[in-house]
């Protein structure tokens, strides 16, 4: 017997089934089907202004720092201030989302690096594929467009987030996830991030930057 | 085979630990979690809801595990990765080494997984001349120690700073001698340093998986360091290794668990960076893994199911349980003398490695049941300890006072006439002999009793016969 036959002839004899019975089935199926959402807070709940401010409030929460642009353009001008500000080098690494591409990088001095992190950048900007305004939390995807390396390897990650991405729940990203790859399929990577990295491994005391970002940096923009 | 265990000398380990000034000083800063863990629970109206919610999760995949684990199975083969089953520790490492030995690998990065932990995989891995390198600070800093950890989730809890500090000027001997690595912050940046081109070289990265989702065929982890995250994007290939009991059925569901998970473990109403995976790389993806590898191990769980001890495996591996136990803060995670300490541990380690080895852990609680209130998956642990006591007394595996102090109370408690008379003498004996001073200093046979305190003497007369007057009185 294979240990996989192994672990579900266990399985089933402690349980008492042979795994055939056709309401267990159903009973998965609908399951898997329809997916029903539980308790979910109320915390993240409203329209897109109030959402808006629970996900700066939480974010903050966080560490991280949250600012708002107007429009996509907007948005270089504000990357390089907060560069600026960090005193981080002028250097920026991204991916192809169209987003990014299309702004007016050339309106600053900065220089723009493309395609994923080997480790050697300091600063990385990424489009985010939703927001979460319960906890402040931004989801990215895998892929060509934002490679999840600018994720964890750089010192500081700016994240632009469209404003009526923000949704209330996870339960609203994982909608948008099925609206995009379908039902029951998920993107290779999906990041859901909230605030810098940390660790509390030494006397249980908080510092930030452990392995990933020391600064995380969200423009909401729109 | 898994890890070796000293639960069985949990006595004198816990001797030891109580005596540990080092030890003691350490632990104080756990007790940080409890304050930070109510913080949450309060911001969160919906906490207490959620909890039910958890619990129900859970208990509806175990009764239907077989099938979520076959439709897990098959969403992981449609997204491009490989499905591995384990029936023991043994097999898990076979498994484990067979393929990084496949890819040729050299070293392996690895975030934190008590499953790995469980089954022993770094000594393996050495074995097999493969390098592993734990990426978790605390796990990096108790494999420089070659130490277990002694938290689920903070596992190198049992040390300070200083401790740190000398072990990286042990490990680090290529870096500046004289460099200060008084703050922690120096100690965090030296190891991000140093980790930081460990994880640009491994080969193969290794996690463990706080949720298998069933509907979409995704792993999940939980991390505050990002660890996890270079671990497994980095390298050729990643290999999640997790035990049956990490299924859910949909994102739905893991969204209720990670919503008690982060704040019954750090306080955190999020952690850092929840992450969910989906097979290897695809088409167009300039970086990720390129082979994705599941191994889903059983050591001895599937035989809980159905049983009394079928509750322990709803558990999430959150260490509130630890957290808010007065043995565990006492005596630390290493008395415990195996992978899994405090509460959770008492109770699942015999279930795993056998009530022989394990059994003594059961009686390392005050059944204060702080545990129980305030498990995210409503785990009744003092109960399943107790039922462990029981199953401990039946084989006459217990000390062997203890077995016959208990027959010698139960001889008299079960003749009320008997034990009226014994307990009545006993106290007007106590009651005269202790007249002078109203308490005990040293008394024959209760040694271990006024080695650490005083008896309080009798007033004379017994509850029983005391209660007995005054119900009269108000009748």
């Amino acid at each position: 017997m294979s240990s996989r036959a192994a672990v579900f002839a266990s399985i089933r004899r402690s349980l008492g089934v042979t795994g055939d019975e056709a309401t267990r089935r159903f009973d998965v199926d609908m399951r898997l089907k329809q997916a029903p959402p539980g308790i979910v807070p109320k915390r993240g709940q409203g329209d897109i202004p109030a959402r808006l401010a629970t996900f700066k409030a939480e974010a903050e929460r966080a560490q991280a720092s949250v600012t708002e642009v107007r429009e996509w353009a907007d948005a270089p001008a504000e990357v390089a201030r907060f560069l600026r500000e960090n005193n981080c080098p002028a250097t920026l690494r991204m991916g192809d989302d169209p987003r990014l591409a299309d702004m007016p990088w050339s309106e600053t001095t900065l220089e723009i690096l493309r395609g994923p992190s080997d480790g050697g950048d300091l600063n990385a900007v990424s489009a985010a594929f939703a927001g979460v305004a319960e906890t402040g939390t931004l989801a990215l995807v895998s892929g060509p467009d934002n490679p999840t390396t600018l994720n964890f390897l750089p010192d500081n990650h700016v994240v632009l987030l469209p404003r009526e991405a923000i949704e209330a729940d996870y339960e609203g990203v994982f909608a948008r996830v099925r609206s995009v790859y379908g039902k029951g399929e998920a993107p290779r990577t999906l990041n859901f991030i909230t605030g810098p990295s940390r660790s509390a491994d030494i006397e249980q005391t908080l510092l930030l930057g452990a392995h990933g970002p020391r600064r995380l940096h969200i423009l909401v923009v729109g | 085979m898994s890890v070796a265990a000293t639960s069985a000398k949990f006595k004198e380990n816990a001797h030891e630990a109580l005596t540990d000034a080092r030890l003691q000083g350490a632990m104080s800063f756990s007790r940080n979690f409890v304050g930070r863990r109510a913080a949450a629970a309060a911001r969160l109206p919906e906490f207490e809801a959620l909890r039910d919610s958890a619990k129900a999760i859970k208990d509806h995949t175990l009764t239907h595990l077989d099938l979520y684990l076959e439709a897990y199975e098959h969403k992981v083969r449609a997204s491009g990765g490989e499905v591995h089953y384990a029936q023991d520790a043994e097999e898990a490492r076979k498994i484990i080494i067979e393929l990084c030995k496949s890819m040729g690998a050299k070293s392996v990065t690895k975030g934190k997984s008590m499953i790995a932990e469980e089954i022993g995989l770094n000594d393996a891995l050495e074995a097999a001349g493969i390098e592993p390198v734990e990426t978790d600070l605390g796990e990096y800093i108790i494999q420089l120690r070659h130490e277990a950890p002694s938290h689920i989730i903070a596992p190198a809890i049992h040390l300070t700073a200083r401790d740190v500090e000398q072990e990286f000027r042990k490990a680090h001997r290529d870096l500046l001698p004289d460099r200060s690595l008084k703050e922690p912050e120096q100690l965090l940046a030296e190891a991000r340093q140093v980790l930081r081109a460990k994880f640009l070289a491994a080969d193969v990265g290794i996690t463990g998986a706080n949720f298998l989702v069933a509907e979409t065929g995704t792993s999940i982890i939980v991390t505050n360091e990002g660890n996890g995250d270079l671990t497994q994007i980095l390298p050729q290939a990643h290999i999640v290794i997790a035990s049956i009991e990490k299924i859910v059925p949909t994102l739905e569901d893991a969204a209720q668990l990670l919503r008690v998970l982060a704040r019954s473990a750090t306080g955190q109403d999020a952690s850092v960076y929840t992450t969910l995976s989906t097979g290897p790389r695809r088409p167009g993806d300039p970086d990720g893994p390129r082979a994705y590898h599941v191994v889903i191990l059983d050591n001895g769980r599937s035989a809980m199911l159905g049983g009394e001890f079928e509750h322990m495996l709803r558990c999430i591996r959150c260490g509130a349980c630890m957290n808010h136990c007065p043995v565990y803060q006492a005596v630390g995670g290493h008395a415990y003398g195996w992978v899994y300490p405090g509460p959770m541990g008492a109770v699942l380690t015999p279930s795993l490695i056998g009530v022989a080895e394990g059994g003594q852990l059961p009686n390392a609680s005050t059944f204060c049941g702080r545990c129980e209130e305030v498990c995210p998956v409503r785990i009744p642990l003092p109960g399943m300890m107790r039922h462990w006591r029981e199953r401990e007394f039946e084989r006459r595996l217990s000390p062997a006072p203890m077995r016959y102090g208990l027959g010698f109370w139960a001889f008299f408690a079960s003749r009320p006439g008997l034990y009226r008379m014994a307990t009545g003498l006993a106290a007007r004996v106590l009651h005269l002999a202790g007249r002078n001073k109203g308490r005990f200093a040293s008394l024959p046979f209760a040694g271990g009793w006024t080695r650490y305190r005083d008896l309080a003497a009798p007033q004379g007369a017994t509850f029983q016969s005391q209660w007995r007057s005054r119900s009269g009185a108000v009748r």
